[in-house]
């Protein structure tokens, strides 16, 4: 990443992360992503990464610490072997199925995969790091589907909240994550979630998830994953809230044929603002990437796609490919696309592409001319256009899950 | 004898540019009729303001739909009232499932109709039949609609349309377009299955091939945007052997 120029506007977050406790283990985290914050505040514009987000608005914003603890929401029935919850930003073990791990158990292997000092999401997540998921599973294990929920209800008031996850995964371990965030459109509030994952040998971890904040949230996520030898990351991530959503990928394929797909959808309506970010570090030989993003745009909704991959000298016989497609419903939709190839490998296969349109009249009309009312019709073009991008999708309840999603999405006054 | 179609005085205008110059038509129930013409006469024009297509303006005339103002209707209404239009150039829909499609379209009528909709079984055998009759192996169900589907593919695809939602009045643009003889005739016979005293076609033609498949009641000629003759089954020999500009003169 470019160096990124010093930007003073971070000192309401830092007299907010001073101002809390910190626990010992989570002491070098804390400081680091202070140091960072300090030196580099939050990015505007004029950051390269930040071009077509800023978050310096976000320096505007006042957010409490959530407090946490009482509201109960109704819940559907568990859809895997077990859940996760969070409620109003705090992780609420009676409401879970899952055995809370405190996060100092991985204390020695937090922040290993991130960079604060140019990874503001990280940076900011590090400087109020204090609860999280962490899921082990050991070698050769099958966990099955875990499901982790953050709901924000009305009570919340506007708070920031910070979770740091940590996912391993031994050799030739299996895991599904279901995961899903939502919240009330009237509240500001700011979810910045940072995963770090790390699959071992043979590893599969298929990772689902479902950002659905409210109207007027902020969302900052970032994954960070190091797939190791035979090793699958599976990333599906479908943005359809927040009023500004940034969802960073950060991900190397560490060791010999390694398959990293990062897929996803971006459903926007007015006013809405969601970047999705990429970044692919293809280190070890014979490895193989696919990354389908599609975004649809109505209202005066902005998307941004950025998209990097880096082929190493050493990653022979690399097969990658990148696909970013957007659809634009209306005149004041705007979407900005930034594919990024770097390729120092030579027997490489390495391909990308990217879209942007609106729906084709022709095909519009054609699915009229046969009795289809023109808002099905449109529907059904806006779904076929999204097809691609969850073909990959294999697992049928995610599947599910998703096109709900999806219709939900289209019922909706844009 | 009660009419299908009547179009009266018909202008249209393609960005500004009026392509139908004043026409008027009627076909009776029952009757199927032949246009011909050369290429940029406004046959395609014709279909497209009938079936609704966006961007026709209809600059004058009326037209009328078993005693309705086609006109006022929307393109979804014209095709639940009856109209189906079997485009020159269908459209590939990649993503939407062959299958997905003929059943949206035909519960889709069947609703606006107030009739009760085909569950998937019930659709499935209505569809396999048809192929059956058009030579249509049943993967081309799984598709993307036309995607992929060679010229004749498609060709067919329209009639199996056709078939499965059974129209009032047919309007086959060119349907026989880059056919061979085999594939004529199963077009052909597609059509004839859905003669009788209900239903009306405009087959729009090149060739006169075409109509010793299927004989119309009557013939016209379609030159810069007017019918120029009109006349029976002859008129289409007569065509082939003569030319557009001898008929006109
Ligand atoms: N969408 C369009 N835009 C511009 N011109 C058109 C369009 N459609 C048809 N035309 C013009 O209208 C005339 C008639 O075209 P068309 O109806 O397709 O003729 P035909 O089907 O008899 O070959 C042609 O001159 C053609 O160029
Ligand atoms: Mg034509």
């Amino acid at each position: 990443m470019n160096a990124i120029a010093p930007i003073d506007n971070a000192r309401g977050f830092l007299r907010a992360a001073e101002a809390m406790p910190v626990p010992a283990w989570a002491e070098g985290l804390r400081a680091a992503g202070r140091a960072a914050l300090a030196a580099r505040g939050l990015p505007n514009r004029r950051v390269e990464a930040f071009k077509y987000t800023d978050l310096a608005p976000l320096a505007q914003m006042t957010f409490t610490r959530p407090e946490g603890g009482r509201a109960a929401p109704a819940l559907g029935a568990p859809r895997g072997r077990a859940r996760l919850l969070f409620v109003d930003g705090v992780l609420r073990g009676d409401l879970s199925t899952l055995p809370v791990r405190p996060l100092s158990e991985v204390a020695a292997v937090l922040g290993e995969l991130t960079d604060p000092m140019n990874q503001p999401l990280a940076a900011l997540n590090a400087a109020f790091a204090e609860a999280g998921m962490v899921l082990e599973v050991p070698a050769g294990e099958d966990a099955g589907l875990v499901e982790l929920l953050s709901i924000v209800t009305d009570e919340a008031g506007p708070i920031a909240f910070h979770p740091r996850h940590v996912i391993r995964l031994g050799a030739g371990a299996r895991l599904t994550l279901l995961e899903s965030a939502e919240g009330p459109d009237h509240l500001a509030y700011l979810h910045n979630p940072v995963f770090e994952i790390a699959l071992a040998e043979g590893a599969v971890l298929t990772h689902v998830r479902l950002q659905r904040e409210g109207r007027a949230a902020f969302f900052l996520s970032s994954v960070h994953a190091a797939i190791g030898a035979r090793a699958t990351y599976d990333n599906f991530t479908l943005q359809a809230g927040a009023r500004l959503a940034r969802n960073e990928i950060h991900a190397a394929l560490q060791g010999p044929q390694g398959a990293c797909h990062m897929n996803g959808a971006q459903l926007l309506g007015e006013g809405q603002h969601a970047d999705t970010t990429t970044s692919l570090h293809h280190a070890a030989p014979e490895c193989t990437s696919r990354q389908t993003y599609k975004t649809v745009l109505r209202g005066r909704a902005r998307g941004v796609f950025q998209g990097k991959i880096l082929v190493s000298r050493e990653a022979q016989r690399t097969d990658g490919y990148q696909m970013n497609q957007a659809l634009l419903l209306s005149e004041e939709a705007e979407m900005d696309s930034k594919p990024q190839l770097e390729i120092y490998a030579d027997d490489v296969k390495c391909s990308h592409g990217a879209t942007i349109g609106a729906l084709d009249p022709d095909q519009l009309f054609y699915l009229r001319a046969r009795g289809i009312p023109q808002e099905q019709a449109r529907a059904m073009l806006v779904e076929a256009f999204l097809a691609e991008a969850l073909e990959g999708l294999a697992d049928p309840l995610c599947r599910a899950v998703l096109e709900e999603a999806l219709q939900q999405w289209w019922r909706q006054p844009a | 004898m009660s009419i299908m179609l009547q179009i009266e005085g018909l202008r249209a205008a393609v960005e500004g540019r009026e392509i139908l110059r004043g026409i008027d038509l009627t076909v009776p129930k029952g009757e199927v009729h032949a246009i011909m013409g050369p290429n940029g006469s406004g046959k395609s024009t014709l279909a497209y303001v009938l079936a609704g297509r966006e961007g026709y303006e209809v600059t004058a005339g009326r037209v009328t739909f078993e005693g309705q103002d086609l006109l006022a209707m929307e393109p979804e209404q014209r095709a639940a009232a009856g109209v189906f239009l079997a485009f020159q150039y269908p459209v590939e829909l990649p993503g939407v499932g062959n299958a997905n499609f003929l059943r949206t379209a035909l519960n889709a009528q069947r609703r606006a109709r107030g009739e009760p909709e085909l569950d998937a079984m019930q659709f499935l055998k209505e569809a396999r039949a048809r192929m059956k009759l058009l030579g249509m192996p049943e993967e081309m169900l799984k598709r993307g609609v036309n995607v992929g589907f060679s010229g004749g593919e498609k060709k067919r695809n329209e009639v199996l349309q056709m078939a499965l939602l059974s129209p009032r009045l047919a309007i086959l643009d060119e349907t026989d377009s880059g056919l061979d003889i085999d594939a004529l005739k199963i077009v052909a016979d597609g059509v004839n299955a859905l003669r009788g005293p209900e239903f009306s076609a405009l087959v729009i033609t090149h060739y006169q091939r075409l109509l010793n498949h299927i004989v119309p009641d009557r013939v016209h000629v379609l030159v810069g945007g007017r019918i120029i003759r009109s006349g029976g089954p002859e008129l289409a020999l007569e065509l082939e052997q003569r030319g557009y500009g001898q008929v006109a003169a």
